[in-house]
């Protein structure tokens, strides 16, 4: 469903983050967001400047997915989490962890934002590992 | 402003019927409402139809016009698409246009075909309710999202799947003797318990089912339905609608549901009522842990204290707040682009006295419908009751 074109802004924040280079836009009231945007969606200031991520992150909540989207299908079962990187939030999959064991892990655990492949279709994704 | 009424309501059978194309969906709801209401159909001054997934499920595009045909009415038709929340959007403009004066009688309602998708496609046409960037990428499905929620609020307030288990039990049992419901069976804590996992915490009873349906009000003007010597003693008297960002990670909490609060809020404020008024709800649950954080954005119950209300049986059919008496999206089903017109279609029954469950609710006169889309980046909440 996805054009080959790409998606401009998106891309590029992939791309930092692959490269240990990661960032968020940051307004001047300090809320934090991800690009593409123009607005910060918390204060409404347009005047966003890219801040790096912090490096290390904690672990907010977690789901095991057994039942995944075709996406996703040879990925399962597979981890969403969302992660507390400060000012940002980073939704990945979580690797490192054993699926099947995985309701035991307390939640705060430190996480680093990284980028791999799904296994589905090697397609780019965002992935959390225990730092 | 001029009171908007309910002069009819009608339904299909919510289950998987796959080979049920939309358009023969929708019009046998529309069809069934325009044999409650007595209104003729020439009368109609418009169309609002929700649908949420039909451009990918029936390769179809520009619903509208074809289920005004579908429907028999020649009208200006309009598809809203809300995600989950299309058909409460459609009724809520509907409310609004009526009462400007503009119409004296708007269909409302919306159809949602998905079962000829399969499991996995049907699951991947949910998902584009959320962030496709930063969610759907990193794996997000719809009850992945809902489990994301459930955890964080076992951890902030406390609580668990048993919590969550006698939700579906309840839910569940209201759906046994309601014939439109998906599934009209019972189901109990230990069943619910130990079932398999979709996207942990949350296992099979805790999701609702993948529904084919249509649902289809009748709203006119006081005026109109007085002129006409109509019998339509269900008014509408509130509607709020409320947003938040799409993705959930970037939301203030990922355990509370602004959009609702700020939809409740309008809602009751229109009405001139508060939760304490409130004699029943039907609630979005199309996982169990929705209709928790739903029954706390409507203001029954604090953050962290919906949780256990099934259990406490205060929710329950003959609990001081009967929620979900249909059964919820979770036994009844949800057909998504249908649910949140189907909400007010069993309330209008469960308040007349002409739904096989109004007998829990035999002095109900005030109720509320809450419908959501996505994690709740929408929120349709409407106030429904006995005019005087």
């Amino acid at each position: 469903m996805t054009g080959a074109a790409g998606d401009a802004g998106y891309d590029e924040w992939l791309a930092a983050l692959a490269d240990g280079q990661g960032f968020y836009l940051e307004s001047p009231a300090g809320h934090g967001s991800l690009p593409p945007r123009r607005v910060c969606p918390h204060s409404g200031s347009t005047e966003l400047t890219a801040e790096p991520l912090p490096e290390v992150g904690t672990l907010e909540t977690f789901t095991v997915v057994h039942v995944p989207t075709p996406r996703f299908d040879d990925d399962a079962p597979y981890v969403t989490a969302i992660a507390d990187f400060g000012a940002v939030r980073l939704t990945g999959v979580l690797r490192g962890v054993d699926p099947e064991a995985v309701d035991g892990i307390d939640l705060g655990m430190a996480v680093e934002a990284g980028v791999e492949e799904r296994e589905t279709d090697g397609k780019r994704i965002v992935v959390l590992r225990p730092a | 402003m001029t009171e908007v009424r309910v002069a009819g309501v009608g339904l299909t059978k919510f289950g998987r019927q796959p080979e049920r194309t939309g358009r023969d969906l929708f019009a046998e709801a529309a069809l069934n409402a325009f044999a409650d209401a007595d209104v003729p159909r020439a009368d109609v001054d418009a169309l609002n139809y929700g649908n949420f997934i039909g451009s990918l499920a029936e390769n179809q595009g520009h619903q509208a016009p074809l289920m005004a045909e579908a429907a028999g009415l020649r009208c200006p038709a309009t598809r809203y698409e809300e995600a989950c929340a299309s058909a409460g959007v459609a009724v809520r403009e509907a409310v609004r246009t009526v009462r400007s004066g503009e119409a004296d009688v708007v269909v409302a309602g919306g159809m949602e075909r998905m079962n000829n998708l399969g499991t996995g496609d049907a699951t991947a046409g949910l998902s584009i309710a959320a962030d496709d960037l930063f969610e759907i990428r990193a794996g997000m499905t719809f009850p992945g999202a809902y489990a994301l929620m459930a955890r964080a609020y076992f951890d902030e307030y406390g609580g668990g799947r048993t919590d969550l288990a006698h939700v579906a039990s309840k839910n569940h049992a209201n759906a046994v003797d309601n014939e439109y419901a998906q599934y009209r069976r019972e189901v109990t804590v230990e069943e619910a318990l130990d079932a398999p996992p979709i996207a942990t915490p949350l296992h099979l009873f805790d999701a609702c089912p993948i529904t084919d349906g249509a649902s289809a009000l009748v709203l006119v003007s006081e005026a109109y339905a007085d002129a006409n010597d109509l019998d339509a003693p269900v008014a509408i008297t509130g509607t709020g609608q409320g947003t938040d960002n799409l993705a959930l990670g970037d939301r203030e909490h990922l355990t509370r549901t602004p959009a609702a609060d700020d939809a409740a809020a309008t809602a009751y404020d229109e009405a001139g009522i508060g939760p304490d008024d409130v004699d029943l709800a039907e609630v979005h649950d199309c996982f169990t842990i929705a209709e928790v954080l739903a029954t706390e954005s409507l203001g029954f119950f604090a953050p962290g204290e919906g949780i256990s209300a099934a259990r406490d049986g205060v929710t329950t059919a003959d609990g001081d707040l009967p929620i979900n008496l249909s059964g919820g999206l979770k036994a009844k089903g949800h057909p998504v682009g249908a649910t949140g017109g189907s909400q007010i279609v069993e309330l209008t029954r469960l308040l007349r006295g002409d739904h096989p469950n109004s007998r829990h609710v035999p002095d109900a006169e005030v109720a509320v419908a809450h419908n959501a889309g996505g994690t709740v980046a929408s929120a349709v909440v409407h106030v429904l009751e006995v005019a005087r």
